[in-house]
């Protein structure tokens, strides 16, 4: 077994025995429902933050829409179960397709727009689906689609958590990956060197938008309501924001914007009337002192201590 | 600055965030003088401003129980969490408010989609929710018909408007054809015309016409004409303020000079900026209460509303200040500060004297109360009558 696969297995095993710890927690009632709500939204959001890494960290696309296509796998999730009796799990792999699928129509012709334009069309698009569903009396339009079964537990969220990570970081890892940073760092010097560009944005794209969808309808059926206020642009730029703070092309550092910002947020809800100040105060005080995020592209790994520790200068703490 | 001392740094504010975070995790610790309600409401957000409305009826009507001694000589305190106006912000706030703060009641939120992201925690909780301002009937009675056990409100729901109005057209106005003029584009519009369609005819009215529009439509003359040539004694229009006002406008362009009536979606001070203060002449709206009520103890409310936040108190301000009133006198018959009592307690809430009128919950945990109708009179707001269910 080469090393590389050793590692995965170790951080796997990492994985089931944090699994474990939580779940354990939980069991014996340490962590009391609020606590297993934010921690369902801290998965969600770290689905929804890896995935919007996906688009804009590693494949440099500005795109503000993420809402739209968490809506759709929402919504569709939500008729799968309800209207028409499947399974949850069929509902999670149809919220994923449609999201992705509407990723794919959306991206082929928005993904040749660039920078400010992009940012512009994607943020209409979500508007778009948001209004869209609106209007569909089906779903519950203005009122929201009510009575959704919760069937999202902690296990259902932390094991896609798992997935979503898993699968965008070998992605990255694979030569499609390394193809979607190409294009990120220099458009036409990848495109010079046969890289099809527009292919890896829009697959970029596609697979950010199904993990969207998956988030959705996790999401869904955690609140028991579908409601087109919970999709707004606003949600959009939180996730945004998760991926900003953390840093743009880090996997680990969009995890640990998800976690802080979910974290922060919850707490600060006894403090309604400082909850806002404090919030952007902490984002202004972070972007002045780490324009780049928390992490900028880097991995959190063990490198990184040893290099504050030891002052062992290996130049760029890359670990990808 | 060397790449060390950024990092050092960035790691020192990630553990000056999670210090601070941390240091607010205790949540708030219920004293034993002290009663705790929780305040789900909209403090930040598209309709904050509703929120914040309610919460300070709410506030109102705890400082005057507590300075007259509180209950059983304990204080009541509202813990407010914020939603930020969302449904799913709305489920987090109760979650908290409930396992956290260990409160015995909830309070709020506002807007019914919220009230609904939160009925089922109340439910596997326990605790009571009791929300002063969501009108959508789904809130206190499930999909499958029946009553939510744990949800209680403090304000009319919407079709009782359409029955108020009727009433008023058919007995005060001596209406005997109306026509009704819908927003098909929203369920409260088209929900308040089918019981104002019913209750007229049972009033021995007729309807003449019915005619629709959509939201954000700008031109009515052509279903006005319609209208106009079956000449009916007074048209119905359950819409909000901003259709309404064109529509008032095109209507007394064409020389439509009958009452039109409306419901709670017109209280804007914008109807009066769309549609001008003469076109609005000789219409009426059916609203919770009117500040103008001449009632000795509307008066008092909002001279005491005044006297606090130096505002006139909204029909939501007046409608916290119910709800707050409700769980007062639940707790008193209660006599105790468990849950199951007061939800025992708020169901039984009889001939209660509150702001908007004198409140009985139905079998439903709707209130049975009497509504305002208010004329507009050169673009002010004037107190026409109550009318009694």
């Amino acid at each position: 077994m080469n090393a590389v696969r050793k590692r995965d297995l170790l951080s796997l095993l990492g994985c089931v025995a944090l699994y474990a710890v939580i779940q354990g927690l939980i069991m014996v009632d340490i962590l009391g429902p609020f606590w297993q709500l934010n921690i369902v939204l801290i998965c969600i959001n770290i689905i929804l933050a890896v995935s919007l890494n996906l688009i804009n960290g590693f494949t440099g696309q500005f795109s503000i829409g993420h809402a739209g296509f968490m809506a759709v796998g929402a919504y569709l999730g939500a008729v799968m179960t309800v209207k028409l009796h499947l399974p949850f799990i069929v509902a999670i792999i149809a919220a994923a397709a449609a999201a992705g699928l509407l990723g794919f129509i959306i991206g082929l012709p928005t993904l040749r727009l660039s920078g400010d334009y992009l940012a512009i069309a994607t943020l209409g698009l979500g508007e778009i689906i948001r209004i869209t569903i609106l209007n569909i009396s089906y779903v519950g339009g203005a009122s929201g689609f009510m009575g959704i079964p919760r069937y999202t537990t902690f296990t259902w969220a932390f094991f896609l958590m798992i997935l979503t990570i898993f699968v965008i970081k070998n992605l990255i890892n694979s030569s499609h990956g390394r193809a979607c940073i190409s294009v990120r760092e220099n458009e036409i010097a990848a495109e010079a060197m046969g890289v099809d560009t527009t292919r890896y944005k829009v697959m970029a794209f596609t697979i950010g938008a199904a993990f969207a969808g998956i988030a959705g309808s996790l999401f869904s059926h955690y609140f028991y309501i579908a409601h087109p206020a919970s999709f707004t642009f606003m949600r959009s730029f939180d996730i945004l924001t998760m991926v900003v703070l953390g840093g743009l092309g880090s996997i680990t550092g969009s995890i640990t914007g998800a976690l802080l910002l979910t974290f922060i947020s919850a707490v600060l809800a006894s403090y309604p009337e400082w909850r806002m100040v404090i919030y952007s105060l902490m984002l202004i005080v972070l972007m002045l002192y780490r324009p780049q995020g928390l992490l900028g592209n880097h991995e959190i790994s063990l490198a990184i201590f040893k290099r504050l520790m030891g002052g062992v200068k290996s130049g760029n703490a890359q670990n990808k | 600055m060397t790449r060390k001392w950024k990092s050092l740094i960035g790691i020192m504010l990630i553990g000056i965030m999670i210090a601070v975070v941390t240091a607010g995790c205790g949540g708030t610790k219920p004293q034993a003088k002290e009663i705790l309600i929780g305040g789900n409401f909209e403090m930040t957000g598209g309709i904050a401003n509703f929120g914040q409305s309610t919460a300070n009826g709410v506030k109102l009507a705890f400082k005057e129980i507590n300075s007259k001694g509180g209950i059983q000589g304990k204080q009541l305190k509202l813990v407010v969490a914020d939603n930020k106006s969302e449904p799913s912000e709305a489920a987090n706030a109760i979650t908290k408010l409930i396992t956290q703060d260990k409160v015995v009641a909830v309070l709020g939120p506002v807007a019914s989609s919220n009230v609904l992201a939160t009925v089922q925690i109340g439910k596997d909780n326990k605790t009571p929710i009791l929300t002063a301002t969501a009108t959508n009937p789904k809130v206190t009675v499930g999909d499958d018909g029946k009553v939510r056990e744990y949800v209680f409100r403090a304000c009319f729901i919407d079709p009782f408007q359409g029955t108020v109005m009727a009433n008023f057209a058919a007995k005060s106005l001596k209406a005997k054809t109306a026509a009704v003029y819908v927003d098909n584009s929203s369920d409260y519009s088209k929900g308040l015309a089918e019981i104002f369609e019913a209750s007229f005819i049972k009033n021995g009215g007729k309807i003449v016409a019915t005619e629709a529009f959509l939201q954000k439509d700008q031109d009515f003359k052509a279903a006005l004409t319609k209208m106009k040539a079956t000449n009916p004694d007074v048209i119905f229009i359950p819409a909000y303020y901003q259709e309404v006002g064109l529509i008032v406008k095109q209507a007394r362009e064409l020389g439509m000079n009958m009452p039109l009536l409306g419901t709670d979606g017109w209280d804007s001070p914008k109807l009066v900026e769309i549609a001008g203060a003469a076109s609005l002449n000789n219409g009426f709206f059916s609203n919770h209460y009117s500040p103008e009520d001449k009632d000795p103890r509307i008066q008092k409310f909002v001279a005491d509303y005044k006297k606090e936040y130096n505002q006139v108190p909204d029909a939501l301000a007046a409608l916290g200040y119910d709800a707050g009133l409700m769980i007062i006198d639940a707790l008193k018959r209660a006599n105790s500060t468990e849950p199951a009592k007061i939800k025992e307690a708020l169901a039984n809430t009889k001939n209660l004297q509150v702001v908007t009128g004198i409140l009985t919950l139905d079998s439903k945990h709707n209130p049975v109360k009497s509504a305002a109708v208010i004329e507009m009179k050169n673009g002010k707001q004037l107190f026409k009558e109550k009318v009694n269910p």
